[in-house]
């Protein structure tokens, strides 16, 4: 399989296409530069298995550990709590989106515009469709792919990789932290 | 708008032919001119008739656009790259290009009701005459065509009046795809105007074609308590001939209908349908079948089961004939507009086509006259079915585990699926005679085919979802209760004030295609949570069908359990596609016989009316199609928020209010002309849910209006903030929005909320007489 298809094969968007996340340095590299980062996390968090896990629990680690605002989306909230992590705001995707391409928006905590925003775990097709939103009308924000299908649409994602070198990545971004 | 009123009349004439007295000729002219009721503004509006009142919804529902293309690809100076804040060769910007193709959509939408519309009604003119009396629900129903009153200002009496209305839409139409066209409009916002345009001209033709065939087709009338039909293919008898038919335009099922009865065979042929057109033939005839929604297309083709395949118009697979050919089965197709490039056999005899298509010399046939399609389909039936071998499964256990076998693991056919089912882990488990995982995925899939056409190994992947899941098909034994059409004025009667003052819930209108994300299944969920709660549910199309696909713990569908009364806790099922219009309808008629505002040519005061007043939500769980778009628009202009499933994001952006933007949320008081703040209701008018969990809670708090009485927020209130801790874990951290007055507040969340308004500052503000027009500050013509 080519690295660097879209997932769904057919969701071709344009010229202006996501640059690929090669190493998990990359990702620790932007969430350490960016000064107001956010993590929006979609329901398929909670059902994607990776190891004896789900993928709901690194990206609460990666929360904890890099410190970054979660936003939950769907109905994820129930699945956090049920981890006990409380803070995540509820908030639907296309709420997020259209807040993160208005320059004024604060942000959950009202501290200023996200520099970053980290986007995992919703339907392909409509993490495709948001990240188009923000690639075409928020200039000022830089986008993260952690699904491990490639999103052209971001402006970093993982390509199409297995599920072992998505996990081994995950694991490596979340030790990095704490570095 | 010419309403083309020629009229002559001659007290004396005499000629060579003879005297002539007191003649009175009209042409063109409605049967209800002489109708009483104040004419408003607007009568037959044009493109801009309304703008003013689609900048006062967008600017409040501004839209967010999410390309599902960077490029534009219209014109030879084409491709343009619109990325970001490019534009292309003709100057125009992303978001215009966006909203240019939801216009292009909405346009294919209204056009494809408003011809079908055309269509029913020549045939209706046809059979019945052009005098023929509307009747939609004989004595119950005054307002017979609320929507075209709306609009166009006029009063259809008889089919012939229906013309003059289609001579407008059609005319609109071809002002607004001429708005599309390079160097016109470069306005994102007026695009989106002119897409608020298209929907509700699609809503008049949509109430149009339901008039038409109501009327000449003798379908239930209002009736809440129309029959319980059979729904699946597990109720089919396969022993007998088996007809199918596929689209939305009833006429030729009629005429098989019809064909068996004169022939006094109506027991000896199965009349099954999928789709629009099924829904329709059963309420023509209750003996007819429905298969299920569009999605069932290819598995009920390949199941071999049709002994001929009948097609009319919208949303049929265009492989319908390839397949067809491929289960043996002959076909018939019956519309101008999907010929399939089949030899036109309208003319001949029916002997001979029925001569060509049992030899197998012709594999289909197109038939533009429908009483000669439904003869022709009857005696094609009734030849092959006993020398066709219908096989019982599409495939046997060994068979499908030969064909996974052959699977490369590529991941190909995952990677073109629409739902990302995980159908290379299934093939893999399946050649390991494991066939489990196949059977699961039967319920979520689309019936689309995008994997075998995807397959390196040419792997019948579909065909193997589908006889893996045999044992479920045969248990498809479901029913839905028969279209009833327009609502009641006795029913708006006694619902009226109780939805307007906010004690009746909302009205949740299920509606639209079958394209969902996790199957048909969530959509009947849905429908029955809020019909539990005493929301009215409304629905139609393959929506109505999904609800119908579904049975509780004591094995009773949705249709067994409610009743098809417009009131608190019914399913209302009003019909196919152009049934939607019915819906439409019934928030209209509240504004006209609970609040006694004229409707005639008044557009803006009713819309402003229903979305101050009227708690009423779309959802369109599965939208799919352009005339979704279309439904969807006209509900957006009447001021009704409209929530779609995942995939609607790629209709290219959202209508979205912002709850934190208090500027947005002020409302004229029409006692006072005080300018009042209400919160954000409804906060979106379209919105993609990411979850049917998240859809549930803004469907509930979408049900808010301006109007609602402290008692009435207090119950949509506590619908909101239950469906919220229930799907969410947590109470919505905006109560302080919707709550205004502490009687506002459910009583067994008291102090729950009070203590969360303290923390926020919340203070007291009071219920205006709301309306967004400043003209009806002091207006107020009696009633709510």
């Amino acid at each position: 399989m080519p690295p660097v298809e879209s997932w769904q094969v057919a969701e071709v968007p344009g010229p202006k296409k996501a640059s690929v996340i090669t190493k998990p340095d990359i990702v620790d590299a932007m969430i350490k530069r960016a000064k107001h980062p956010v993590l929006v996390i979609g329901h398929l968090a909670a059902e994607i298995d990776l190891d004896d896990r789900k993928m709901i629990d690194f990206l609460i680690m990666l929360a904890e550990k890099g410190d970054i605002p979660v936003i939950a989306t769907g109905h994820t909230n129930r699945e956090l709590l049920k981890r006990g992590y409380k803070k995540a705001r509820v908030m639907p995707v296309v709420e997020v989106g259209q807040r993160l391409t208005d320059p004024l928006w604060n942000g959950i905590d009202g501290r200023e515009p996200y520099d970053l925003a980290i986007f995992a775990g919703l339907p392909y097709y409509m993490e495709w469709t948001i990240l188009s939103g923000l690639k075409n009308f928020a200039p000022n924000l830089k986008t993260m792919s952690l699904d491990n299908t490639y999103q052209p649409n971001a402006s970093w994602s993982f390509p199409n990789i297995s599920i072992k070198d998505w996990l081994e990545n995950l694991r490596d971004i979340i030790a990095n932290l704490e570095g | 708008m010419n309403r083309k009123n020629v009229s002559l009349k001659i007290s004396e004439l005499e000629s060579d032919i003879g005297n002539i007295h007191n003649l009175e000729l009209s042409i063109g002219k409605i049967s209800g001119e002489d109708w009483s009721e104040a004419e408003g503004p607007t009568p037959f509006p044009s493109l801009t008739s309304l703008r003013a009142w689609d900048h006062k919804l967008l600017s409040r529902y501004q839209p967010f656009y999410l390309p599902f293309c960077d490029l534009c690809c219209f014109c030879t100076f084409g491709k343009c790259d619109l990325t970001g804040t490019k534009r292309g060769a003709c100057g125009i910007t992303m978001p215009a290009q966006q909203s240019r193709f939801v216009l292009l959509a909405a346009c294919i939408g209204a056009a494809t009701h408003i011809s079908h519309a055309r269509e029913l009604v020549t045939h209706a003119i046809r059979t019945c005459g052009a005098d023929l009396r509307l009747d939609p629900g004989g004595n119950s129903i005054d307002i017979e065509a609320p929507v075209t009153r709306l609009v166009c200002g006029i009063k259809p009496e008889k089919l012939s009046d229906l013309e003059t209305v289609l001579e407008y839409l059609e005319g609109q139409v071809t002002q607004l795809l001429a708005v599309a066209h390079t160097g016109q409009e470069g306005s994102s916002l007026d695009f989106e105007s002119k897409v608020l345009h298209a929907g509700m001209i699609d809503q008049v033709g949509m109430e149009v074609a339901d008039l038409a065939q109501t009327s000449a087709l003798g379908f239930p009338k209002a009736e809440p308590d129309t029959p319980l039909v059979d729904l699946g293919m597990g109720g089919i008898d396969t022993k007998k001939p088996v007809i199918l038919v596929i689209g939305h335009n009833v006429p030729p099922a009629v005429s098989i209908i019809e064909y068996l009865k004169k022939t006094r065979m109506q027991d000896a042929v199965e009349v099954t349908g999928i789709c629009c057109t099924a829904l329709d033939v059963t309420r023509y005839s209750a003996s007819a079948k429905i298969v299920g929604p569009m999605s069932w297309q290819l598995r009920y083709i390949r199941s071999g089961i049709p002994d001929v395949v009948v097609v009319d118009e919208q949303c049929i697979r265009t492989d319908t004939l390839l397949e067809s050919r491929e289960a043996g089965s002959p076909f018939i197709a019956t519309s101008e507009k999907n010929c399939l490039g089949l030899p036109d056999r309208t003319r001949d005899l029916a002997d001979d086509i029925v001569a060509d298509l049992t030899s197998g010399r012709e594999p289909g046939v197109l038939i533009l006259d429908p009483e000669k399609a439904g003869e022709v389909a009857v005696r094609v039936a009734q030849f092959v079915a006993p020398l066709r071998k219908k096989p019982k499964i599409p495939l046997t256990t060994e068979q499908i585990i030969e064909h996974a076998k052959t699977c490369t693991q590529c991941k190909l056919c995952r990677r073109s699926c629409p739902n990302d089912l995980h159908i290379p882990e299934s093939l893999k488990a399946a050649g390991k005679g494991k066939l489990a995982m196949l059977d699961e995925m039967y319920e979520e899939c689309l019936g689309c085919g995008r994997c075998e056409q995807a397959c390196t190994q040419h792997i019948p992947i579909h065909t193997m979802i589908t006889a893996a899941a045999a044992e479920k098909t045969a248990c498809e034994t479901f029913c839905v209760r028969t279209g009833r059409g327009a609502i009641q004025d006795v029913e708006i009667r006694k619902v009226g004030g109780p939805i307007v003052l906010g004690e009746i819930p909302g009205i949740v209108a299920f509606v639209g295609c079958s394209n969902y994300p996790k199957g048909g299944r969530e959509v009947a969920e849905m429908c029955m949570e809020f019909a539990k709660r005493r929301y009215i549910n409304m629905t139609s199309g393959c929506a109505a069908l999904s609800i119908g696909m579904y049975r509780n713990g004591d094995g009773k569908t949705p249709y067994e359990i409610y009743p098809g009364t417009f009131d608190a806790g019914g399913i209302v099922n009003v019909g196919s596609c152009v049934a939607n219009a019915h819906i439409a309808g019934a928030a209209i008629k509240i504004a006209s016989i609970f609040a006694k505002r004229t409707l005639r040519g008044n557009y803006e005061e009713i819309a402003d009316y229903v979305y101050n007043r009227v708690g009423a939500v779309g959802v369109a769980w599965g939208a799919m199609s352009q005339k979704a778009v279309a439904i969807a628009a006209g509900f957006w202009r009447l001021g009704i928020p409209v929530v779609v499933g995942p995939h609607g994001t790629k209709y290219r952006r959202m209508l979205l209010g912002k709850a934190e933007r208090e500027q947005d949320w002020y409302v004229y008081d029409r006692r006072t002309g005080e300018s009042v703040y209400v919160g954000p209701v409804p906060e979106h008018l379209f919105f993609a849910a990411e979850t049917k969990e998240e859809a549930m809670v803004m469907i509930a708090k979408l049900c808010m209006r301006p109007n609602d009485t402290t008692r009435g927020r207090a119950i949509k209130l506590t619908h909101y903030l239950d469906l919220h801790k229930r799907m969410m874990g947590i109470l919505p951290d905006d109560i302080d929005l919707y709550v205004r007055t502490p009687a506002d507040i459910p009583v067994t969340m008291k102090d729950e909320v009070m203590q969360i308004l303290k923390e926020r500052d919340w203070k007291e503000r009071s219920i205006p007489d709301p309306t967004l027009l400043a003209w009806q500050v002091r207006k107020q013509e009696g009633g709510q």
